[in-house]
């Protein structure tokens, strides 16, 4: 089995177990590009190189520990070894030769996960030569994959590392309905995207809603200009990819009879012609076998229940909205569809499908049993605070009369993001076999002075306050 | 003495108010943003809305509104920063903006034009002026914007309490992008920038000399005249060799520089100290968006201040004004004095503008503009629980809290669908 097969079962392993009510994926022959690693041999294409470093034992002990399940541990201690947690819990023996952190008055929680980032397609500096995000030629453009753009020496990593930021996803933008793969790296240090992948994370797709696909071709005279031009491009371009599915499937089939009749009757009959390669319907086919999650940037609170409708005529199934500045109108049913909403603390105005957005967002659409509320960037400044974006909206839901503490909150930017993003199963929570993806903060992170004293990633230290690399990790910033 | 419609927008703000009753705020954590500093279990007296008292065990007097703080802080109602509130209501929306001129003219006419003044466009029914003083915002500078102009044109500093004659006398100012901001406005080249206001200044001071081809219509001339004899002059400018340029040609041509955005001002700080020009940035700046602001660092505000220059804090987004003071705690989260924080968002900001006299602190005679806080002012878990100007308070209500209304019944019910 090549890895990216093993890649893709383990992806839909992890993307079934976050899923409710939304259709199955069910289990289905390999994908044309699997088959082509298949063939190739060895590591995949694109795959993931990243291997974290060795790093010791580690016992951070005494703090307040926000596990990200739920649960808060006063006096509490985390243990990572060999770049797992081993434990979470209360007076954990340090092993032989551990690195022991005094954490009392400290807080610590997991790494924090951002499920919108453009780091990397849109880099610090902004210039004409790295404008890498949009691949503004076509409406649907699922061919393209972000991590083809990303920059690994875009400095706003290094800066999102300092913010708690251990994981990512990097997407394309939103001017296309379809806009391309997007994908989750690991927040570290390295001169290729491939060492910056997070091993075994699927892949996710871009979608966009609204106003700006539209604003983009219909500015242009092209399709789409109308939210109904919208809606027909998404589903002319999974009914396209049905079709090729469809072409695959009847391939497969005559493979098979081939196989088994020349054996039996005619050895020199003819191989049957493979269907030509369709990189654009092949991520759509992947996105329909449940290998790649859909998230999808739209804002207003009808648009969504289209969207959701469209997923259920093509069988797929949406992660996340993101954006979703009006999620509070739908809550209940993003929670009944097991779609979580990926939101901003307080962005709101700068747009007709903005107008509606409100500071109880993100507790609203918490507040349903299963509701999965996020806090996303789309920002490279944001996302070097997602605790205080959390701090905002768990402030105004507790306004709002709705119990909510810490220990839920943080979940917004650990565990849901997680979940989101197919990775829950690796990061996202303090729990025994994770990642050692871990941040510990100078007091509670919900505050405005909150500074991330030290940064685990897979164990390793990657980010010490009080001892800052002398230089930065960027080559760009020399 | 009061204005008639200045009674009028007290009156809409505070039904049942003839005016501003006397109110006393008691036992609060007063931080006046003055020279008395931080002041512990202390009372406001407004009367007039004006700030009568400040002080221990203040009396009564009768008839006055009282609001027991129980220890909570009051600070001035805050800055929002050099925005485009009130000139907007949907960003995108293009009939909704009112921030840019963009005459189709030849192109040196429209963007010569600093007698473009947005002030009179200001929308004191926005329904984003609410939604910011309601957290505390209770003024902010109106800024022009314009990517295609190196004169962008003037705006005034706008009260946010909903009357209609909102500008606040003394605060005019002019609008200038320099460095890459202009880089296309002034023919490719930051150096075309001198030498176009040189030309500019020469029309003003010579009339007559430049031509057919002059850049300034009669209007722009007699507009500028009045900035180069000592008028307040924005410059949005972020790399620190430009910022020194821009401070001593603008001083030696009789302007008075403020810097806006000064990504690198921190380069510089000795010399901004010395020549006395502010500066006006965002705290949370930290990543070289572009080639003039490699140098962009967290540190900025706290090196600048201890230099000795006075820092306001802004950010650019009309519908942020509200997160101002998230960039204070972020700045001091970064080693500035809490007290600085503070001051960049209320004294320091009235003083650039020329509003200091009656705006930015607490003390006796300055406009009753206060905030009476949950907790730290500067604090992302701390809101505003009652927030006054010019002594009304006002109202909590917003098109966001109904919203809220509307909907948080929905979902406690399980029926947001």
């Amino acid at each position: 089995m090549s890895p990216l097969r093993r890649l893709i079962l383990a992806a839909a392993a992890v993307a079934s177990a976050a899923c409710a009510a939304q259709p199955q994926a069910p289990a289905e022959a390999p994908a044309p590009a699997a088959r082509t690693a298949d063939a190739a041999g060895g590591r995949a294409p694109f795959s993931s190189t990243y291997a974290p470093a060795p790093s010791p034992p580690t016992l951070i002990r005494g703090a307040t520990v926000l596990t990200g399940t739920g649960a808060r541990i006063d006096n509490g201690d985390v243990l990572i070894v060999g770049g797992r947690v081993q434990a979470v819990g209360n007076a954990l023996a340090a092993p032989e030769g551990a690195l022991v952190v005094e954490a009392a008055g400290r807080w610590v929680t997991p790494g924090l996960i951002d499920v919108h980032s453009h780091m990397g397609v849109y880099a610090s500096p902004g210039t004409d030569a790295s404008d890498d995000g949009n691949e503004a030629t076509d409406p649907v453009t699922s061919q393209v994959w972000a991590e083809h753009s990303v920059w690994p020496q875009d400095p706003g990593f290094e800066a999102a590392l300092q913010g708690g930021v251990t994981s990512m996803q990097v997407l394309p933008g939103s001017a296309n309905l379809i806009g391309g793969r997007g994908v989750t790296i690991k927040v570290v240090p390295a001169t290729t995207y491939q060492a910056m992948k997070f091993p075994g994370a699927p892949q996710g797709l871009k979608m966009a809603c609204g106003e700006n696909p539209k604003r983009v071709y219909g500015g242009d005279d092209r399709f789409p200009s109308t939210r109904m031009g919208n809606v027909a491009g998404y589903r002319q371009a999974f009914a396209d990819a049905k079709d090729y599915m469809e072409d695959w499937k009847e391939y497969d089939a005559k493979l098979a009879k081939h196989e088994k009749d020349r054996a039996k009757v005619d050895e020199d009959a003819p191989a049957p012609q493979p269907p030509k390669r369709d990189l654009k319907l092949e991520t759509l086919a992947e996105v329909m076998r449940g290998n790649i999650l859909v998230h999808n940037h739209c804002y207003r609170a009808d648009e969504m229940a289209t969207m959701l409708d469209i997923a259920r005529e093509f069988g797929y199934r949406i992660a996340a909205f993101h954006h979703g500045v009006e999620s509070y109108k739908v809550a209940d049913r993003l929670a009944a569809e097991g779609v979580c909403g990926a939101l901003w603390a307080d962005w709101w105005g700068f747009k007709m499908e903005a107008y509606d957005g409100i500071q109880e967002n993100l507790a609203l659409v918490d507040f349903p049993q299963g509701g999965c509320a996020i806090v996303h960037s789309d920002s490279e400044e944001g996302i070097q605070r997602l605790n205080q974006e959390a701090a905002k909206a768990m402030t105004r839901g507790q306004r709002a009369g709705l119990d909510i503490p810490p220990e839920r909150a943080i979940r917004w930017v650990t565990a849901n993001a997680a979940k989101s993003l197919g990775i829950l199963e690796q990061t996202g929570t303090l729990e025994a076999g994770k990642m050692g993806d871990v941040v510990v903060w100078n007091g509670t992170p919900f505050s405005v002075y909150a500074l991330a004293d030290l940064v685990f990633v897979d164990g390793v230290l990657l980010y010490d306050r009080a001892h800052p690399a002398p230089k930065p990790r960027s080559d760009f910033q020399l | 003495m009061r204005k008639p419609a200045l009674v009028a927008a007290a009156l809409l703000l505070a039904p049942g108010l003839a005016g501003a009753a006397d109110l006393l705020i008691r036992g609060a954590r007063v931080h006046t943003a003055a020279t008395a500093g931080t002041l512990e279990n202390a009372d406001v007296l407004v009367q007039d809305g004006l700030i009568a008292a400040v002080g221990s065990n203040l009396a009564v007097p009768a008839g006055a509104t009282v609001v027991e703080a129980n220890g909570r802080p009051v600070t001035p109602g805050l800055f929002g920063g050099v925005s485009q509130v009130g000139l907007e209501e949907v960003h995108q929306e293009d009939e909704t903006y009112d921030a840019e001129l963009k005459l189709t003219a030849p192109a040196w006419q429209h963007m010569w034009r600093p007698e473009f003044d947005v002030t009179p466009a200001f929308n004191a029914r926005s329904i984003v002026l609410p939604v910011m003083r309601v957290e505390g915002v209770t003024w902010s500078v109106l800024s022009p914007l314009a990517a295609e102009s190196l004169v962008i044109g003037q705006g005034s500093a706008v009260t946010l309490d909903g009357r209609f004659d909102a500008a606040l006398e003394g605060s005019r100012s002019l609008f200038v992008n320099w460095g890459s901001a202009a880089h296309d406005a002034s023919g490719g080249s930051r150096a075309a920038q001198y030498m176009l206001f040189d030309q500019a200044i020469r029309e003003v001071r010579e009339p007559g000399t430049s031509g057919p081809a002059a850049l300034l219509l009669p209007e722009g001339r007699a507009a500028l005249k009045a900035y180069l004899a000592g008028g307040r002059v924005v410059f949005y400018v972020e790399r620190a060799s430009d910022i020194r340029e821009v401070v001593r040609y603008a001083r030696s041509h009789g302007m008075k520089p403020v810097i806006a955005g000064g990504a690198e001002a921190w380069v510089v700080a000795r010399e901004l100290a010395d020549a006395g020009v502010p500066v006006i940035l965002d705290p949370l700046e930290n990543l070289p968006d572009d080639f003039d602001r490699l140098g962009a660092r967290f540190g900025n505000a706290k090196i600048l201040h201890e230099a000795g220059v006075r820092v306001a804090f802004s950010q650019t987004d009309s519908f942020h004004l509200r997160k101002n003071r998230q960039l204070a705690g972020n700045a001091v989260a970064h080693g500035l004095s809490w007290e600085a924080g503070l001051a960049a968002l209320t004294s320091v900001p009235a003083d650039i503008f020329g509003l200091g006299a009656r705006r930015g602190r607490i003390e006796k005679g300055q406009a009753a503009d206060l905030v009476l806080w949950s907790g730290d002012p500067l604090e992302v878990t701390s809101v505003a629980e009652q927030v006054w100007i010019g002594g009304n308070p006002v109202p909590g209500r917003t098109r966001q809290t109904e919203l809220l209304e509307r909907y948080l019944e929905r979902v406690r019910a399980g029926n947001a669908k």
